[in-house]
C-alpha cells in the first residue's frame, strides 16, 4: 500500500526479471518465459479491473486478439510499419473499450459477466468468419517489428522487449493502485452504493479501469502477434478469456504479484503438461476447482497470511 | 421459407430453453450460474451415442446417460458447490468453469474426440408441413420439451418437493425455519437440472450430433436465453430459448447463416443493455 513498498517490489521485479535468462537454458524456455510476459502483462491489466473494482471480465481475450490482428492487418495488408500499427491498434481498442465499457458497465455480476462474454465470442467468431481479411480459422502470418531499421526477432531479443512492458505495466498499475483512483476503485469493490454516497463517480472510475486494462490486454496481443509472427483466433476465444481471468483469480485478487504468478504458473503448467496430453484438460479443470474450493482468495494472499502467521508464532 | 426458418427456430430454441431452465433451477436454489450447465448436454448425448454404437437399445441408451448426467450432477455439487459454500460469485464461476474443463477433459478420455450421432428416434424421413420439411426428430424435441416444461410446472406448483425449491429460492433462511432441508434442495436442484440438460443431448444429438466439446456453444447459449428472460425465471427461461433460437434461425435465413452465432449473442448485448433484468426477471434489490 505504500509507495516507498510498491517501488522495492519494482525493483524486486526488475531485478527477478534481469536475473530470469541466467536459468533459461535454451530457446524453448526463453520461449515459455516470453508467452508468461505476454500473459502476465494482460493479467496486471485484469486484476485493476476484477481484484481492485470488483467488475468480472468474461471477455478480455476479445481486446487481445483484436489488438493482435489490429496490428497485424495493417501491417500486413495497409504496410504500415509495425512500431505505428501497434500502438494505433491499441489505441482503437481503448477507444472500442470505452464505447461498450459505457453501457455495459452498468450491468453487475453475472449479467456483466453475461455481457463481456458476448462481446469476447462475437469478437472471436467474426474473426473466424470474415477469412478473406483475417485468414480464418487458420489464422494470419504478421510481418515482424522494426525498430530503427533493426528487426526484432528470436527469443533472447523478445524477452527484453516483453520484460521491459511488463515492468512498465506494473509500474503504471502500481501507480494507480496507490493514487486516489485506486482508492476509489476499492471503494466501488466494497459496495458501489456506499462508495457513490461518498461521493466517488463509480460510472467514471470503472470505465477508466475497464478502458486501461483493455488497452493492457491489446498491448500485450500485438506483441504477441507481432512476436510470433501469426495469429489464430484462439487468441480471442472464449476459452483464452476464461484462462486470463483464471490466472488473476488463481494468484490472487487484488495483488498485483498475484497476477503475475498466476500468469507464471497457469502459463508453464501445460507446458508441463504437453507430456500429459490426454490428461491435461483433466488436470486443469482439477486445478482450477482445487485452488477455488481451497484458496478462494488466491495463492499470493493466501501464501502471505500463512508467512504472517508463522512470523508471529516464534515471538 | 419463412416456416421453414420458424421451425428450425423453434426446434434450437427449445433445447435452449431447456438448458436454460437448468440454468434457472440451479441459480435459483444456490445463486450459482453453472457454467458446467453445457456438459451435462454433452454428456446425455455422447452417453447414449456410445451406448447405441455398443448395441443397446434407444430407450435404454437414452434413459442410462440421463441417470449418469443426473449421478456427475449430484457429484459436482457435493464435491465442488458444497464446499465453497462462502465463496464469493467470481470463485463459483471459476469452479464451474473449472468442473466444465474437467468433464469435457474426461470426456475426451472416457470416450474420445470423435463425433458421433444418435440414431433419431422414429425415422429418418422428412415430413413436409405447409412447403417446408421437417425431420420427424423436430416433432420429438418441441413434443418432449413441451412435455418436460409442462411437467416442471406440475412439479413446482402441486408437489411438496417442488413447492420447497420455490421456497428455498425465495428466503433461503424462511425456508430453512420451516424445515426444509436446504443442502437436500440445493442437491435436487443441480441433479434436476443435469437431467434436463442431458435430456436436451439426447434430443439434439440426433440432429446436430456430437462430440465433446459440444457442449461449449450450448451452454452459452442456454446462459444467454437464461438472462434474456430474466435470470432465475422459470417462465423467462422458456421464453428467452425461444426467443434466442428464432432471432438466430430468422438471422441465419434473411441475413447470413455464418454470422447465426453473432445475432444471437448481439440480441443479447441488446436485451442487457435496454432491460437489464430480462423479459420476465423481477427486480432486484442491492444491499448495501
Amino acid at each position: 500500500m505504500r509507495p516507498s513498498g510498491s517501488r522495492a517490489s519494482l525493483l524486486a521485479l526488475a531485478a527477478a526479471l534481469a536475473a530470469l535468462p541466467l536459468v533459461l537454458a535454451n530457446n524453448y524456455t526463453y520461449e515459455v518465459a516470453i508467452l508468461v510476459g505476454l500473459n502476465a502483462i494482460t493479467c496486471v491489466g485484469l486484476n485493476l479491473l476484477v481484484g481492485y473494482a470488483g467488475q468480472i471480465s468474461l471477455g478480455h481475450a476479445g481486446f487481445f486478439g483484436l489488438g493482435a490482428y489490429g496490428s497485424a492487418l495493417l501491417a500486413a495488408r495497409y504496410g504500415w510499419p509495425p512500431l505505428v500499427s501497434l500502438p494505433a491498434a491499441v489505441a482503437a481498442v481503448g477507444v472500442l473499450a470505452w464505447a461498450i465499457g459505457r453501457p455495459i458497465l452498468r450491468l453487475r455480476g453475472h449479467y456483466l459477466a453475461m455481457a463481456t462474454l458476448g462481446f469476447g465470442v462475437i469478437v472471436s467468431i467474426v474473426l473466424s468468419i470474415e477469412d478473406r481479411v483475417t485468414g480464418g480459422p487458420d489464422g494470419m502470418a504478421v510481418p515482424p517489428l522494426q525498430v530503427l531499421g533493426f528487426t526484432l526477432q528470436g527469443e533472447r531479443i523478445w524477452y527484453w522487449v516483453v520484460a521491459a512492458v511488463l515492468l512498465a505495466a506494473v509500474w503504471l498499475a502500481q501507480n494507480l493502485v496507490d493514487s486516489p483512483h485506486g482508492r476509489a476503485l476499492r471503494a466501488l469493490h466494497g459496495s458501489e452504493t456506499a462508495a457513490a454516497a461518498l461521493g466517488v463517480d463509480a460510472a467514471r472510475h470503472k470505465l477508466f479501469v475497464f478502458v486501461l486494462s483493455a488497452l493492457f490486454a491489446a498491448t500485450a496481443g500485438g506483441l504477441a502477434a507481432h512476436y510470433a509472427g501469426f495469429i489464430t483466433p484462439a487468441k480471442a476465444s472464449f476459452l483464452h478469456s476464461i484462462e486470463l481471468v483464471t490466472m488473476v483469480v488463481f494468484g490472487g485478487m487484488a495483488s498485483t504479484a498475484g497476477a503475475l504468478v498466476g500468469a507464471a504458473v497457469l502459463t508453464t503448467l501445460p507446458q508441463l503438461l504437453t507430456m500429459l496430453k490426454e490428461y491435461e484438460m483433466v488436470v486443469l479443470g482439477a486445478v482450477l476447482m482445487g485452488t477455488m474450493i481451497f484458496m478462494p482468495r488466491g495463492i499470493v494472499p493466501t501464501l502471505e497470511k500463512v508467512l504472517a502467521a508463522a512470523r508471529r508464532k516464534p515471538d | 421459407m419463412l416456416t421453414q426458418y420458424l421451425l428450425s427456430g423453434l426446434t434450437s430454441g427449445a433445447i435452449y430453453a431447456l438448458v436454460a431452465l437448468g440454468f434457472a433451477l440451479v441459480y435459483n436454489a444456490s445463486h450459482v450460474v453453472n457454467f458446467a450447465q453445457g456438459e451435462f448436454v454433452m454428456i446425455g448425448g455422447m452417453a447414449a451415442a456410445v451406448l447405441v454404437e455398443a448395441g443397446l437399445p434407444l430407450p435404454l441408451s437414452i434413459a442410462i446417460s440421463i441417470a449418469g448426467a443426473t449421478a456427475v450432477g449430484l457429484l459436482l455439487e457435493k464435491l465442488a458447490i458444497e464446499p465453497a459454500r462462502n465463496a464469493s460469485v467470481v470463485a463459483l464461476i471459476i469452479i464451474t468453469i473449472g468442473a466444465s474443463i474437467l468433464l469435457r477433459g474426461l470426456a475426451t478420455l472416457v470416450w474420445d474426440k470423435k463425433i458421433h450421432r444418435l440414431p433419431a428416434f422414429s425415422g429418418e424421413a422428412p415430413l413436409s408441413l405447409g412447403g417446408a420439411t421437417l425431420l420427424p426428430q423436430v416433432l420429438w424435441v418441441l413434443g418432449v420439451s413441451a412435455a418436460a416444461v409442462a411437467a416442471l410446472t406440475w412439479f413446482f406448483r402441486r408437489t411438496l418437493a417442488g413447492k420447497a425449491m420455490l421456497a428455498v429460492s425465495h428466503n433461503r433462511l424462511a425456508a430453512e425455519l420451516m424445515g426444509i432441508s436446504v443442502r437436500r434442495t440445493l442437491a435436487a436442484s443441480f441433479a434436476l437440472s443435469a437431467a434436463l440438460g442431458a435430456l436436451a443431448g439426447v434430443l439434439i444429438a440426433p440432429i446436430a450430433f456430437t462430440s465433446w466439446d459440444s457442449g461449449v456453444m450450448l451452454g452459452l447459449k442456454g446462459f444467454a436465453a437464461a438472462m434474456l428472460g430474466g435470470l432465475g425465471s422459470s417462465a423467462g427461461a422458456v421464453l428467452g430459448g425461444l426467443a434466442l433460437g428464432l432471432v438466430e434461425a430468422i438471422g441465419a435465413g434473411y441475413l447470413s447463416s455464418a454470422y447465426k452465432d453473432v445475432f444471437a449473442f448481439l440480441i443479447i448485448l441488446a436485451a442487457l443493455v435496454l432491460l437489464p433484468q430480462g423479459l420476465l426477471g423481477r427486480g432486484a434489490a442491492e444491499r448495501v
